[in-house]
């Protein structure tokens, strides 16, 4: 067995028992969060860090995936279909995006996701026939998926749980395949990637939609979690707090985006407890991210790893 | 039937004619020579050739095949494969990568989200023996990072030549090369077999002479001299424009 093997048996071990020992429902729930907004950076990962296109227009997709699933459920449909028809609208306004946003890269990218995003945010707010506008829409209980009761913290832990990480797994599978390796070709050399030819175009709007897949199911978690959804969720301080999970834990790795979504999720919920200027903490460990470790937790953690082993062998291990 | 024909090409930009009605025909298996001062619309024309930029009139065939309308990621699956004057590779992988990447470009396989690419035997295989035939199996795992200029240049080339192209552009292949890399490219470029028609440009007299059958001199985006080495080397008009003696 590897010391990665170990390390990956240990987090196994913790996850699956954390409802019984961590104390309290308190914290059992920014589990929950932390494992439903890490699938969230996943997905915004693949574009952002694998693909080098920066969206600061993905809370809007996340947001379009919980309102269909709030309008739906008000309207007296099933789970099963709210859930189905929040991937589908999810994806659509994905597709919408990756045809308007694809036409550029770089800073004319994120510009028309951002653009895009704000349409979607003044659209859940004044468009109050079908979202009530300010006051949101309410949930009225969860799913129970194969009879399995996931109304209580822990429940709703453990499916948050499987859906994470079949999600992981997902990612693992893609960064690894051929698809993602021309992803990543097109992220460092499009036009010698185009000239071995490989359709760039076409390889970003499939990353685009599996990021888009992702986003949707971490948005539809959310919906069932805090079993509420307003404009809010929508907005671009949303956009950008994502983002800072995957840029703070390190974009283009597979752990860093939820390294990132626990760091975001503890110091709002956790810490703002404690501080009442969270939001100042929260800002200061970014700069201090920046100028210490400007790859990332994950790459950062481990070239800072790999130095002091080296120091103390004198030879790289 | 010529490998490539380029007739009545034209491109500006803006008020700027870069390409001016360039005609030329290259045949089967040969090995070309563009030459021409700075300037001259040489890396413009690969560039039209291989798709990169569209021609604003003119037409372009590949073995026959006009191919002035199919985009240019489609022309390295009609067998057209370049490299770079600025060597453009992938930094953070390995060479093996990199050649693995260019085999991949011509396969189905590339749009498979689901396999493990470095688990496919075939393609490592493949990339390999790509390798061996430019010298560079043995640091095939290494970084890019961690190689030379000459090596890279050597992996541009192992790219280009793993795809199996019937036509092959090479833009300045010994540019920034020393003496001794220069003549381990030279080599290289010997031992490609003659079901690959070459065109390339390139500054360096002393190699590319040596190397080229015919040669076209391009001058202010136009054709001013075409002919057999000798030919184009007897030409007044080259002493003029480019050899300046």
């Amino acid at each position: 067995m590897s010391r990665r093997d170990v390390a990956l048996l240990l987090a196994a071990v913790a996850l699956v028992t954390l409802p019984y020992w961590m104390s309290g429902i308190y914290y059992i729930n920014v589990a929950s969060q932390i494992l439903f907004f890490a699938v969230f950076a996943l997905g915004l990962n693949i574009i952002a860090g694998y693909g080098g296109l920066v969206s600061l227009g993905h809370a809007a997709l996340f947001g379009i995936s919980a309102y269909v699933v709030g309008y739906l459920l008000q309207h007296g449909v099933g789970h099963a279909i709210a859930i189905l028809g929040a991937l589908l609208a999810g994806l659509a306004a994905m597709a919408v995006y990756a045809a308007l946003a694809l036409r550029a890269t770089g800073i004319g990218f994120i510009m028309i996701t951002l653009a895009l995003g704000e349409i979607l945010w003044g659209l859940a707010y004044r468009w109050i026939s079908v979202t009530n506008g300010d006051n949101g829409i309410n949930l009225h209980g969860r799913p129970q998926p194969f009879g399995f009761d996931i109304n209580s913290a822990s429940g709703f832990y453990y499916a948050t749980l499987i859906v994470f990480v079949a999600a992981v797994a997902a990612v693992a599978v893609f960064v690894r395949s051929p698809l993602g390796a021309a992803l990543m070709g097109t992220r460092d050399q499009p036009r010698r990637m185009n000239a071995l030819g490989y359709h760039v175009w076409a390889i970003r709007f499939w990353a685009c939609m599996f990021s888009g897949l992702l986003t949707s199911i971490a948005g539809i978690l959310f919906v069932y979690y805090t079993q509420f959804i307003s404009p809010q969720t929508l907005a671009l301080t949303s956009s950008a707090e994502v983002l800072l999970m995957v840029i703070a834990g390190g974009a283009g790795t597979l752990l860093g985006p939820i390294v990132g979504a626990g760091l975001v999720v503890v110091v709002k919920s956790v810490v703002s407890g404690f501080i009442e200027r969270w939001n100042f903490l929260l800002g200061a460990i970014f700069v201090a991210i920046v100028i210490l470790m400007p790859e990332g937790l994950v790459p950062g953690t481990a070239r800072l790893w790999r130095r002091a082993w080296q120091g103390k062998d004198g030879a790289p291990p | 039937m010529s490998a490539l024909t380029v007739s009545r090409l034209r491109k500006s930009f803006g008020g700027l004619h870069v390409t001016k009605n360039v005609t030329f025909d290259v045949a089967p298996g040969e090995r070309r020579l563009i030459i021409g001062p700075n300037g001259a619309g040489k890396t413009t024309l690969f560039n039209l050739i291989t798709g990169e930029l569209t021609p604003d009139s003119g037409s372009i065939a590949l073995f026959g095949q006009d191919i002035t309308r199919v985009p240019s990621c489609r022309r390295p699956h009609l067998g057209m494969a370049r490299t770079y004057q600025i060597i453009t590779l992938f930094p953070h992988d390995t060479i093996l990568h990199n050649v693995s990447l260019a085999l991949l470009g011509l396969t189905p396989m590339r749009w498979n989200p689901l396999i493990n690419m470095r688990r496919q035997r075939h393609l490592q295989e493949q990339a390999h023996e790509a390798l061996r035939r430019v010298g560079l199996a043995d640091i095939a795992e290494r970084p890019l990072s961690q190689t030379s200029y000459g090596e890279r240049r050597r992996v541009e080339i192992a790219m280009a030549l793993a795809q199996n192209p019937r036509l092959l552009l090479l833009d300045e292949p010994f540019a920034g090369l020393s003496i001794d890399e220069r003549q381990d490219v030279r080599q290289l470029l010997a031992t490609i077999p003659r079901d690959v028609t070459i065109v390339m440009i390139e500054h360096n007299m002393d190699v590319a002479l040596e190397f080229a059958e015919r040669i076209t001199l391009l001058h202010f985006g136009e054709v001013i001299v075409e002919g057999t080495r000798a030919e184009v080397v007897a030409d007044p008009r080259t002493r003029e424009v480019y050899l300046g003696h």
